[in-house]
């Protein structure tokens, strides 16, 4: 069977804004760009094997949170360099966000975390989260209130 | 909406410049070999032309007016889907055009990547791209010369699809009758190139 894929720069311009926003809600405005250009070198990678092209988006959503996770993790076994007494590397970058909450956010499941992060940040609807993470809407909407009654109850404590 | 909703809209403020991202982007995934088809524009005194290259070389130089979706699918189901724009790539290609376009280059030194072109059509464009700086020649003496004389139709149609103008040059392939022909990118441009190089350099 032969798979018609769209030239990869259009994954580019389709997406690459909307995922980089994504990147924000998971890692931070300071690592979003690098986590996006890891995300889409790995699926520059993979691409010529796909075996269908029905849902690029959903599937370039599944690395960008697989790349999110990575980092999460590397960060959590190697704690901030700032306690190193080295300073980050990253350019500083205004972060006006509620950096407890953001942790919190991150330290949550995977699906309840992209779920909450493209109801918020993205401003996306149910069905439209849905379909960005392969799951139903009513799935969507569970994964969010999940995500959000977890939230409350640690902000409360 | 609740505090913690309004709080959760606000991940940090991170301005994201696709163009400047993007060009890293082809920068690092040319330097892995992760990029099969990589293309940039080019001005040239014949409107904005495409230039694309593979690994093996000049693989498509379109003319402006040929739609860009209709290059990129045909590259995409042809030779790879791993299209980027990636201008460095082209630099080789971009100046050996600057240095025909300013009359100072006879024959170009590029290698050809002929898998858009198949059958015939690849002989008769490998006939006409032997065609020296300068000369012309006949759609007869071509289909003649890529083994089928009586085919002047069929290079013509091949001639007319050539997908590298200008490094394949079909604007050296006039009537017998010498008239102009035809040419894709327009009578203006053919007659343009066959102006410039009856000039010679010197």
């Amino acid at each position: 069977m032969i798979v018609r894929l769209p030239p990869f720069e259009q994954l580019v311009d389709a997406h690459a804004h909307e995922l980089h926003r994504f990147l924000v809600g998971l890692v931070g405005a300071a690592d979003a760009e690098d986590c996006l250009q890891e995300t889409y070198m790995s699926a520059l990678r993979a691409y010529p094997r796909l075996e269908h092209s029905d849902n690029l988006r959903a599937w370039l959503y599944t690395i960008a949170q697989r790349k999110a996770t990575d980092l999460v993790r590397r960060r959590i076994r190697r704690p901030t360099s700032a306690l190193d007494g080295v300073e980050p590397t990253a350019p500083p970058t205004p972060e006006p966000a509620d950096e407890r909450l953001w942790a919190r956010v991150r330290a949550l499941p995977g699906k309840q975390r992209a779920a909450i992060v493209q109801r918020f940040v993205l401003d996306l609807a149910y069905d439209q989260i849905g379909a960005r993470m392969g799951i139903s809407e009513e799935a969507a909407r569970q994964n969010v209130s999940t995500g959000l009654r977890r939230l409350r109850r640690e902000v409360a404590s | 909406m609740s505090d913690l909703e309004r709080a959760l809209r606000d991940p940090g403020a991170a301005a994201f410049d696709l163009d400047r991202w993007s060009t890293t982007l082809a920068e690092r995934a040319s330097a892995a070999g992760l990029v099969d088809v990589a293309h940039a524009g080019y001005d040239s005194p014949l409107g904005q032309l495409t230039i694309y290259v593979t690994d093996r070389g000049l693989v498509r130089l379109a003319y402006p007016g040929e739609p860009l979706d209709d290059q990129l699918a045909e590259l995409a189901a042809v030779i790879s889907p791993r299209i980027m724009r990636a201008p460095q790539r082209t630099d080789a290609v971009r100046r050996q055009l600057d240095e025909y376009f300013a009359g100072e280059r006879r024959a170009f030194e590029v290698a050809v990547d002929w898998r858009l072109i198949r059958g015939f059509a690849e002989r008769v464009l490998r006939v006409t791209s032997r065609i020296p700086f300068g000369r012309v020649s006949t759609y007869r003496d071509v289909a003649a010369e890529a083994g089928s004389p009586r085919a002047f139709r069929a290079a013509g149609n091949a001639l007319g699809s050539n997908p590298i103008p200008i490094v394949v040059p079909c604007h050296r392939v006039l009537h017998a009758s010498g008239g102009l022909g035809g040419y894709a990118g327009g009578l203006e441009r053919k007659r343009y190139l066959l102006d410039l190089e009856s000039h010679g350099t010197g």
